[in-house]
């Protein structure tokens, strides 16, 4: 007779599932989803036979089919570190501009599964936008986070989004993001950015804020750092290199600078410091 | 009197407002966040608070592109 020490509880696109002991994720395969090309064990693809021990997270992914509404949250996370997706979908995170830093953090947030973006900006889409910032040709004209939330529902409909088409000021900054447990600064202008971290930390001083500043040039992609520049204020940039007529801004260095930022914002979902790994 | 500034310490006239800081290093106001014992200071309050001896001063220099 078989005792429970020759069963495992596993879970298979995020259903649990008993599997047999000494069982490989091939034998799994051919027994739930026989036509799966793609074999994912706890974040990482695994050969058919490899074997599974208690508490694996399995994902079985057949290539090019598009899954069903309620496996697709599933698959869309397979690749992610156990654990941080159910984290993350808790989260309500605000990003004040969507231009290059913006746009870029949005795309990098909704892909990691975050619960629900708040995205503000009052600008359109203009085609001197398209040498760094998430946009496309035929949505020139459209107002820029009607464009981008059209873009994330393309990559991750299972995040909730709220577009806000309206210029942020002193008086509509802590309502628009009241319910953001973190905030994202993403603006052009250094004053704008000064006005924003004055605003929020006035109403919600326990709240972090991850601010971007020096990413222009194309100076060293090194030279980009997270810093912590003050109690709930981060700084993501070379911290210098201001845009200014010579020193334009493009998709390289603003994009290490975004997900600089966005990687700042994981990490304090996630309970970790976004500045030095803590043993 | 002595207070910590961007982590050094500097000997400062006593009862020197921020705003008087800020303007004796030719700073912006409206391109810094100014942060007095652990507390973000908003710019129309900069003039009115005053330096205390053993305070905390980060003053963090914000430049335009994103």
């Amino acid at each position: 007779m078989c005792g429970s020490w020759c069963f495992m509880q596993i879970k298979v696109n995020e259903q649990n599932y008993t599997a047999g002991a000494d069982e490989t994720v091939g034998a799994v395969r051919d027994r739930i989803k026989n036509d799966a090309d793609l074999l994912i064990i706890n974040g990482f693809p695994a050969a058919a036979d490899t074997l599974l021990q208690n508490g694996d997270h399995v994902v079985l992914i057949r290539r090019g089919e598009i899954p069903e509404a309620g496996e697709l949250d599933a698959l869309l996370t397979a690749r992610h570190t156990p654990g941080v997706h159910e984290r993350v979908k808790q989260a309500t995170i605000g990003i004040a501009g969507v231009g290059g830093l913006g746009s870029a953090i949005a795309i990098a947030l909704a892909r990691t599964g975050i619960g629900h973006l708040i995205i503000a900006d009052f600008d359109i889409v203009e085609p001197s936008n398209l040498n760094r910032q998430q946009y496309f040709i035929d949505q020139i004209g459209l107002p820029k986070v009607y464009a981008l939330r059209d873009t994330l529902v393309r990559i991750n409909p299972h995040v909730r989004l709220t577009a806000c088409h309206l210029r942020l000021t002193t008086a509509n900054i802590t309502e628009i993001f009241g319910h953001a447990q973190i905030l994202v600064e993403a603006f052009d202008l250094a004053e704008q950015k000064v006005m924003l971290v004055e605003t929020f930390a006035a109403r919600f001083p326990d709240r972090p804020i991850i601010t971007g500043s020096g990413m222009a040039g194309y100076g060293p992609a090194n030279s980009v750092q997270t810093q912590r520049v003050a109690n709930n204020l981060y700084l993501c940039g070379d911290g210098t290199t201001a845009a200014a007529p010579g020193t334009g801004l493009m998709a390289p260095r603003v994009g290490v600078a975004a997900h600089h930022q966005a990687n700042a914002v994981l990490r304090l979902l996630l309970g970790h410091d976004p500045v030095i790994d803590k043993a | 009197m002595d207070i910590i500034f961007n982590g050094k310490t500097r000997t400062l006239p006593k009862g020197i407002s921020i705003q008087e800081l800020l303007d004796q290093l030719r700073l912006d106001c409206m391109q810094v966040v100014v942060e007095h014992n652990n507390n973000i200071v908003p710019r129309q309050r900069l003039a009115e608070t005053s330096l205390h001896n053993g305070d905390t001063l980060e003053v963090i220099h914000f430049v335009g592109g994103g």
